[in-house]
């Protein structure tokens, strides 16, 4: 390289001065991420598999002996696979509820009418605002003592007694002469999880949508489909891959949700999914080693997911 | 172009061929059914959909307006009677502890210190790369490419582990700038998979005319591509800096400890548990959280979700 002609033939010598000022280019942020990013994640990899006290951190030995101890404790106690179970439909509840809402939402504000701009921004406040303060609202309004749901509940819909929505694992609700039980506090924690994440289903359904071209649609009217019949077999076929991807995406995101669910319940009341198992592991029981080992368990589901969205994006003629 | 489907329009653009008794007929009692009840239940979808958004915030700055015994005495109350009308909320969250407050005036200085640095940071360095990503067709592009979006997909408490072993051996843990250089590690790959969609749309044909007139690609990049893009920068820079301010995992981890030291969202969180702290001081503080964010979203909102969803025109 160092050899070059002075006046080599052009095309040859752009590409490969190209090739040259990309990697320079580039490499402030490939060490960023190499450095904050792969290594750290290699090294919570070697940390699982030790002994690890949190006030050791800042004087134990990195390269100290290994073992399967922290695994054992993460896998013996049955509550990984509860923690587990509670991720699952948490996860899956989620994704499902701020999906559907979302795509209500574009159907509804597909056409334009006055005030589409104000509803717009309106929908999209929810995933915008710190989720601290949503999450500080929300508990404010649930509080069984004055938040204002249970008092309207109480006055208006004639609740016998408040309903601790946060703090109660279970409650059992008849419903056609049958009871069932239901789990309150993680039922809130997806109802949540739906008002904060619709706008981001939204905004791609939205975007999609208005990329459609109107011909197939013109067609099905001419040929006497059914606006719902249009829905379901000309528009829901062409938002199909979009959906996909946003419950791939949200999937990957709620699965290691740790905020949201700390910050509505503490992880309390059935609601305690494995991100918040990783904190308690590190704070209250000062154990490095199993915080390390379970959120390594959490990454090998992530990594699982990340190639499906891979895979997914690939199809989609996306350069990775 | 959204398909005109309302009901007049469909009669009057529908193909002149068919006589229209025959439309009539096709469009059965069926289709008119629907149809008004499609109608009516978009709108009721959107004013659902409304008061499910908007009423939370309305209640944050309602409650931040009142004083606490006029919130106790009459809980569901949503509009404020002049005479209860109060801003002490606010003097009481914004006040050093000193004074007697709740000391927020310093958790917004931290805050803004942070998603400022990390802001300004994360774009010198991202702004290179993303060009790098998207014209230059260097040694192990995909795999890099790859890399940056498995670090923008992965999340927080995964890393959580080794950046708090890390930062507490390197001494950083405690301190505004170990919060900075995680947050820089976490903003820079949304940044370039960003700037890159905008870059994307420079015309290459533009810049091949700076290479041709002499210009390296150091400078076609300073003096073409980048001033081309200039505003979509600044909408990166206003989503990094929402990332930041938002951001609550690691302030907790890092900084829990130091008062002085803490974030607004870190201090919300830690002072909401506190049951001598009434609760329309901590809403006038949600204010003040939210409030910054908002405004910033909503002055620079269709370049930034322009941005965000760029390539799910595709389909």
């Amino acid at each position: 390289m160092s050899a070059l002609p002075l006046r080599p033939p052009r095309r040859r010598t752009l590409s490969q001065r190209d090739a040259r000022t990309g990697i320079a280019l580039m490499s402030p942020t490939l060490v960023i991420v190499l450095a904050v990013v792969v290594v750290p994640l290699l090294w919570s990899i070697l940390i699982a598999f030790q002994q690890l006290k949190l006030l050791e951190i800042g004087t134990a030995n990195p390269l100290r002996s290994l073992t399967l101890a922290n695994f054992e404790r993460v896998f013996a106690s049955g509550r990984l696979w509860a923690s587990l179970g509670t991720t699952l439909v948490y996860t899956a509840g989620s994704v499902l509820l701020s999906i559907g809402i979302g795509l209500l939402a574009a159907m509804a504000v597909r056409r334009p009418f006055r005030g589409r701009n104000f509803v717009r921004a309106a929908f999209l406040l929810p995933y915008v605002a710190p989720v601290v303060a949503v999450t500080f609202v929300w508990r404010t309004m649930l509080n069984p003592q004055f938040g204002i749901v249970n008092e309207v509940g109480q006055s208006t819909f004639g609740w016998a007694d408040p309903i601790p929505f946060l703090s109660e694992a279970q409650r059992t609700v008849e419903f056609l002469g049958a009871q069932f039980p239901i789990p309150t506090a993680l039922l809130t924690a997806i109802a949540f999880e739906g008002w904060r994440y619709f706008p981001f289903a939204f905004l791609f359904l939205m975007a999609r949508l208005e990329a459609l071209s109107s011909e197939s649609e013109e067609a099905a009217l001419v040929d006497g489909a059914s606006p719902l019949q249009t829905f379901r077999y000309i528009i829901l076929p062409q938002l199909m891959p979009v959906i996909a991807l946003l419950a791939v995406l949200r999937t990957i995101w709620t699965f290691n949700e740790f905020d949201d669910i700390f910050l509505l319940t503490g992880g309390a009341a059935g609601t305690g999914v494995a991100s918040v198992r990783v904190y308690e592991f590190l704070t209250v029981q000062r154990n490095v080693g199993a915080a390390a080992a379970q959120s390594l368990v959490l990454a090998v589901v992530l990594v699982l997911m990340l190639a499906v969205y891979m895979f997914m994006m690939r199809r989609r003629g996306e350069r990775l | 172009m959204s398909a005109p489907t309302t009901p007049g329009t469909q009669t009057s653009t529908a193909p002149a061929p068919r006589p229209p008794e025959v439309q009539r007929v096709r469009a059965s009692r069926r289709h008119q059914i629907e149809r008004r009840s499609l109608r009516i239940l978009r709108w009721v979808v959107i004013i659902g959909l409304l008061i499910v958004t908007l009423l939370p915030f309305y209640y944050m700055v309602l409650l931040s307006l009142r004083p606490i015994e006029a919130l106790l005495r009459n809980p569901s109350s949503l509009i404020i009677p002049p005479a209860e009308f109060t801003l002490s909320s606010y003097q009481q969250v914004l006040a050093s502890t000193a004074a007697g407050g709740q000391g927020f005036g310093r958790f917004i200085a931290n805050s803004a210190v942070v998603a400022v640095s990390a802001v300004i940071i994360s774009l010198i360095v991202a702004v290179p790369g993303a060009y790098a990503i998207a014209r230059l067709p260097f040694f192990g592009h995909r795999q890099v490419n790859a890399l940056f979006l498995a670090a923008y997909l992965f999340p927080a408490i995964v890393m959580a582990i080794p950046l708090f072993v890390l930062f507490t051996r390197v001494g950083l843990r405690g301190s505004l700038v170990g919060l900075i250089l995680v947050y820089i590690a976490q903003t820079v790959p949304v940044a370039i998979y960003m700037l890159r969609n905008y870059l994307d749309t420079v015309p290459v044909a533009v810049e091949e005319a700076g290479l041709v007139d002499g210009l390296t690609r150091i400078g076609v990049l300073r003096r073409i591509s980048l001033p081309l893009v200039m505003p979509s920068i600044m909408a990166t820079g206003l989503f990094i800096f929402m990332i930041a301010w938002n951001e609550f995992l690691f302030a907790l981890l890092f900084l829990v400890e130091r008062r002085e030291s803490w974030t607004v969202s870190l201090g919300l969180s830690q002072l909401s548990g506190s049951a001598e702290i009434p609760t329309t001081v901590l809403m006038a503080g949600s204010v003040v959280l939210t409030l910054p964010i908002l405004i910033l979203f909503f002055s620079t909102e269709r370049l930034l979700t322009g941005g965000l969803t760029a390539g799910a025109e595709k389909g």
